[in-house]
């Protein structure tokens, strides 16, 4: 116990650093775009070059360029992200009412590569070579070259158009009044073709890790010793072989959070999936810089959470991790 | 001739290497096959693949030539994809360098902003940035870069701190040559085989992140592009899939090739370092 906490606290220091060069960073990109606040506002509303003066004087945009970036970071810590000019309401308002759409969309997406993937991986990886084998490393390398956007629009035509077996999109049927367990299924079917399309082509990259972790494991001594003892094929490639080339894909996890988050903007949008991907190309094609700076904010929070998350549970599963400092 | 004999020897690596040539050929004999702009009007709208055989694939929502399209998209995808991959790979290589070589604080500083990038979704930066920028061919590669240069800063940096505890390193200090022209000229030439070896996954998710921005209509819009073709195509998906199938095949097969290819690549220049 007292080793992951070492672990974390070392983990957290670091995600403090990260998160803040990220704020300078989208900090930076704000800078970068034409217009500011007052420009947008006064677009929506109308006014005179009088009251352009005032408000950038009244919002404290007249002030230097470090002021600025003062400002923001002191808003951020008070969980301020500022207003969103396409809404017309709080931008973190905005993002918490899409951020379940997007999590619940990349956890299944997550779960459904993860366990295909580690699943084909040992199917591959039990005989390094084989016909199968090499069968399912090509075909999992075409998977993995089908952009997202595009499979999706090809499940749409050929689940949701031709054969009617699925919706074409959205989250849920629209004003049903469905709740509970009704509601639940309803939704479940609304993700099965934006989890397909998202969670098989992440599958790859678990099936060869697999595989390339079991090839290396096959070589070992232990196993030379597993088939010494006459254990049975079956038991060495699952108990032996499998069991030890599983622990390097949880890490994997963690490192694939930030691509699925990327992944699941093209999704969202081709599905019509009320999330934050959606959100950020309205941001986009609304000229919404701030709300888009939050968006990357959120992820980027999100992706460290989840990496912390990933560290913990990997130093759970395997005790070496973080002894030596725990010894010292 | 051992190597290169070795390296058409598998079947993949030659399909690979023959998609890539059939693209080149495509994006250089665009102009030639095709003279005038892409964009024009050639016929009439959403004519069927295979009726007429001045349009072989037909014509979209706007009546124009698909195949003329599919081959000037070609150029778009390949250039934009090699011109990224190269820039990521340049500029990752370089900080790598940087951080693996100076060691301590500027090392630090260093892997935390490479910390700082890969935190950040990258499709999300690229499209962060092309919409504060403006959408132009230039501006694109550059998006596309900056979401791709860690993977090699960290690979050329795992390099150069090995590299530099060698002697020819050493050699290179007493003989007083200035602390970054031995970075540059000695460590990170010899420090670029394994970053190299990224090119291809680098080169496919640059073509694959062009297409997905040109999809969200982030593209260069004087530009033909897959991803915009799919874009279009999708507003008449029901009644006229070809038009969003046919670029999405082109696009998987690119990628597809490149991946082979690199593969093939890889594989032979890591079987002559064995053998040497």
């Amino acid at each position: 116990m007292n080793r992951a906490l070492l672990l974390l606290r070392r983990r957290l220091v670091g995600s403090v650093f990260v998160l803040a060069l990220v704020i300078v960073g989208t900090f930076l990109l704000l800078e970068a775009a034409p217009g500011d606040a007052v420009d947008a506002y006064i677009a929506s509303t109308g006014g005179d070059a009088g009251m352009v003066e005032t408000l950038r004087q009244s919002w404290g945009l007249d002030q230097s360029a470090l002021t600025r970036l003062a400002s923001y970071v002191w808003a951020l810590a008070h969980f301020d992200l500022g207003r969103s000019v396409a809404f017309s309401r709080p931008i973190l308002d905005v993002i918490l009412e899409r951020l379940p759409s997007t999590l619940l969309l990349m956890g299944s997406a997550t779960a459904l590569s993860f366990a295909l993937g580690s699943l084909l991986g040992i199917v591959a990886g039990a005989r390094p070579g084989s016909f199968r084998d090499r069968l399912l490393s090509i075909g999992s390398l075409a998977l993995y070259a089908v952009p997202s956007f595009w499979f999706g629009l090809v499940l749409i035509v050929v689940f949701a158009v031709d054969l009617r077996w699925l919706p074409v999109g959205g989250i849920e049927t629209i004003a049903s009044g469905r709740t509970g367990l009704s509601r639940a299924a309803d939704i479940a079917v609304h993700l099965v073709l934006p989890v397909t399309a998202l969670g098989l082509i992440y599958l790859a990259l678990y099936l060869r890790m697999m595989r390339a972790g079991m090839a290396e494991i096959w070589r070992l001594d232990f196993i030379l010793a597993a088939r010494a003892r006459g254990l049975p094929r079956q038991r060495i490639v699952l108990a032996h072989v499998a069991r030890n080339a599983l622990l390097p894909l949880v890490t994997m996890l963690g490192l694939q959070s930030a691509q699925m988050l990327g992944g699941s903007v093209v999704i969202e949008s081709v599905f019509a999936v009320p999330g934050l991907g959606r959100l950020a190309q309205e941001a986009v094609s609304a000229r919404d810089t701030p709300l888009l700076m939050g968006i990357i904010l959120t992820s980027a929070v999100l992706v460290v959470l989840i990496n912390l998350a990933v560290d913990i549970a990997y130093a759970f599963l395997d005790p070496r991790v973080g002894a030596s400092e725990a010894a010292a | 001739m051992r190597g290169l004999f070795r390296f058409f020897r598998k079947p993949e690596t030659v399909a690979g290497i023959l998609i890539l040539a059939i693209l080149a050929l495509m994006a250089l004999a665009s102009p030639l096959l095709f003279p005038g702009d892409p964009q024009a009007i050639a016929g009439p709208a959403l004519l069927p693949p295979f009726q007429d055989w001045s349009l072989p694939l037909g014509t979209d929502r706007l009546g124009r030539d698909v195949l003329a399209e599919l081959f000037y998209g070609a150029r778009t995808s390949l250039a934009v994809g090699l011109a990224a991959a190269a820039a990521a790979l340049a500029l990752g290589a370089v900080i790598g360098t940087l951080a693996g070589f100076a060691g301590g604080i500027a090392d630090d500083a260093l892997m935390r902003l490479t910390d700082a990038f890969q935190t950040v979704p990258g499709f999300l930066l690229a499209l962060a940035f092309v919409s504060v920028v403006g959408p132009s061919l230039m501006v694109v590669v550059i998006a596309i870069a900056l979401s791709a240069w860690t993977g090699p800063a960290r690979v050329a940096r795992a390099e150069v701190l090995s590299i530099r505890e060698r002697d020819y390193v050493a050699a290179a200090r007493v003989a007083g040559m200035h602390p970054l022209e031995i970075a540059f000229r000695e460590v990170l030439p010899n420090a670029l085989p394994p970053v190299l070896a990224l090119s291809s996954i680098i080169v496919a998710g640059a073509v694959l992140t062009e297409a997905a921005l040109s999809f969200l209509g982030l593209g260069d819009p004087n530009r033909v592009t897959w991803g915009g073709m799919i874009a279009e195509g999708r507003a008449v998906l029901r009644s006229a899939p070809y038009l969003s199938i046919v670029p999405g095949i082109a696009l998987v097969s690119t990628v597809l090739g490149v991946y082979l290819a690199g593969e093939g690549i890889v594989e032979t220049a890591a079987v002559r370092r064995g053998l040497s």
